[in-house]
């Protein structure tokens, strides 16, 4: 089987692998501390991008945008640069930064401070998603204070001429949070509402100053790729998804787990690593990257490798990489109503399509389930969907259309046999 | 008033955003008010912290009405949130929650009548989906939920006066 573990999860181990003391036994700030001493020639920020662009590194937060490419767009200004990262993890069926915040804490500290470096970004704030509060953030925190401690932040850091300020910050529970201008506003102090673009936030960011938002696992996976180089990180995975991805797997299964795992290895292997089907049953359906991807039927994701292009060939994405494995029995009208209820809640009230759609979506789904289903609803809800799609300030509109267009699109006869029979589902 | 406890918080806050940019400790400072006030926030509590961060009140009170964690109504003082997204429903989050509810003989979103568990209504994934079903006991974590735990919680609950 392929190795686990070869990139963010490498050193955590041992003892306490979210300590300092563990994480400077593995090698762990020494990019930072090699860029600090040699900033001119070895790790200019123009070679320090030019790596992470060579690396195929492509965020891992959901959008998969090629993260030096992200790098390259901030303007060279004198004024004041932000780097923030995006840790309000909330993508339904997504637990993997959660894993990097309590074990490995330090590589997103160092990731930060050498991004913010390479962007002339001199102050950084890492957005938690507030229901962190009593289990990740402490950890963060004491993680911060031990590098300030060791002066490996702050100003003139080891007298390099170098500053680096990084702040933690706690959300209060919105998932809408997780798209970037969002969470800008939301770091601000506001409430979580997209902002329309252009401006991007590398122009008119936090504040209103040049900022790029990356995602956890995106920036701890930074120290690595630079300590070890672009060509190491890209011989991992293939050749247009290059690198190592946290995979969250749940659902039926007996593992679930988060399995760091090159990208491009085939949906039956990472099934076998969360142990298979829970009871042996027969797998019905995947969610591959989160409950914003469109759904696949068991028949057409056995034949996909986990990778990007593979996953878009198949009609759906690689989101997240948070896979939600559905076995046989399992009631798709009932699912994508407690999908449709989710961004019922969630929307953030802009939007009109959305704000109204996500509303219409989950109340057709809910008469249907009911025994109150009119034979076209289905025709009704996939219009809603289609009117929703590609009409909103961000993409969680879309987010709201995809699952309900691509359940009535594979599992159809389902959703037409409980209209027909009063709300009895097939799969009952 | 704040106690000069919230006070320090909120100044600990304050001073990781630049200069004149208060606004942006609005999230943090409600955390701090709502967490000495029994889990939720009152309006002489959002005026409080809005004037002790010098911006207009409105800006605190839309901020407190957008964010599910923070509860403008009074409710019961230990918070349970039962995760039910798509992870948890696919392992039994339904069965945990109907239970929570008939054991407490409430619904979800309602507090006990003594005043003691608030049974939060959750929409949003809780991020811990290989630990499903899981719930949130004032914000810590508990995966891999049945009923047998679920009753032992409660009955520590219970058993707690604090």
């Amino acid at each position: 089987m392929t190795d686990l573990n070869q990139v963010i999860f490498s050193n955590i181990n041992g003892q306490d692998p979210w300590s300092i003391q563990a994480y400077l036994s593995s090698g762990g700030y020494q990019t930072w501390k090699s860029i600090l001493t040699d900033q001119i020639n070895k790790h200019s920020p123009e070679k320090i991008i030019d790596a992470v662009s060579k690396s195929g590194l492509r965020g891992r937060g959901g959008a998969g945008f090629p993260t030096g490419k992200k790098w390259s767009f901030m303007p060279e200004t004198s004024q004041q640069k932000y780097i923030v990262c995006n840790s309000d993890e909330s993508e339904p069926g997504t637990c993997h930064d959660r894993d990097i915040l309590k074990y490995n804490p330090h590589a997103l500290i160092e990731g930060m401070a050498i991004a913010g470096f390479a962007m002339g970004a001199t102050v950084g704030y890492n957005y938690v998603r507030g229901e962190f509060m009593i289990e990740c953030f402490p950890r963060i925190e004491q993680a911060l204070h031990e590098a300030y401690e060791l002066g490996l932040l702050g100003t003139n850091i080891l007298d390099s001429g170098i500053n680096f300020n990084l702040h933690n910050f706690l959300g209060a529970g919105a998932y809408i949070c997780g798209e970037e201008t969002a969470l800008l506003e939301s770091l601000e102090g506001k409430q979580g509402k997209p902002r329309f673009k252009p401006p991007f936030p590398a122009n008119f960011g936090l504040y209103g100053k040049p900022t790029t938002v990356n995602n956890t696992q995106t920036l701890a996976s930074i120290p690595k790729i630079i300590q070890n180089g672009p060509e190491w990180f890209s011989s991992f995975g293939t050749e247009k998804s290059p690198g190592t991805i946290i995979f969250s797997v749940s659902g039926h299964i007996n593992k679930p787990g988060n399995y760091e795992l090159p990208l491009g290895i085939s949906f039956s292997e990472l099934l076998d690593y969360a142990g298979g089907m829970e009871n042996d049953k027969s797998l019905k359906a995947v969610i591959p990257g989160g409950s914003s991807t469109k759904i696949l039927p068991g028949e057409i994701i056995q034949n996909c490798t986990m990778d990007y292009e593979s996953l878009q060939k198949a009609g759906s994405a690689l989101g997240t990489g948070a896979v939600i494995v559905i076995a046989e029995g399992s009631c798709m009208v009932e699912l994508l109503k407690r999908i449709s209820r989710f961004y019922f809640a969630e929307n953030c009230g802009q939007c009109t399509p959305c704000r109204e759609g996500t509303g219409w979506l989950y109340r057709i789904l809910d008469r249907i389930t009911q025994g109150n289903g009119k034979i076209n609803d289905l025709e009704l809800l996939v219009d809603v969907a289609n009117r929703i799609e590609g009409n909103t300030i961000c993409a969680f509109g879309d987010a709201s259309a995809w699952p309900v267009q691509s359940f009535i699109e594979h599992f159809f006869d389902e959703f037409e046999y409980m209209i027909k029979n009063k709300g009895k589902s097939i799969a009952a | 008033m704040l106690n000069s406890k919230i006070k320090d918080e909120i100044d600990h806050w304050i001073h990781k955003f630049p200069e004149g940019k208060q606004r942006s400790a609005i999230l943090s400072s409600l955390h701090a008010v709502q967490h000495h006030n029994r889990g939720y926030l009152t309006t002489e509590l959002m005026n409080d912290v809005a004037d002790y961060l010098d911006i207009p009140k409105i800006q605190v009170f839309e901020v407190a009405t957008f964010y599910s964690m923070f509860q403008t109504k009074p409710v019961g003082q230990h918070e349970i949130a039962v995760c039910t997204n798509i992870s948890c429903m696919l392992r039994g989050s339904d069965n945990i929650l109907q239970h929570i509810e008939k054991r407490l003989n409430i619904k979800a979103g309602q507090s006990t009548i003594d005043g003691k568990i608030f049974l939060k209504n959750e929409e949003e994934c809780l991020a811990a989906c290989t630990g499903a079903p899981m719930m949130m006991l004032d914000h810590h974590y508990i995966e891999n939920l049945d009923i047998k735990t679920v009753d032992q919680i409660l009955n520590d609950l219970e058993k707690n006066n604090d």
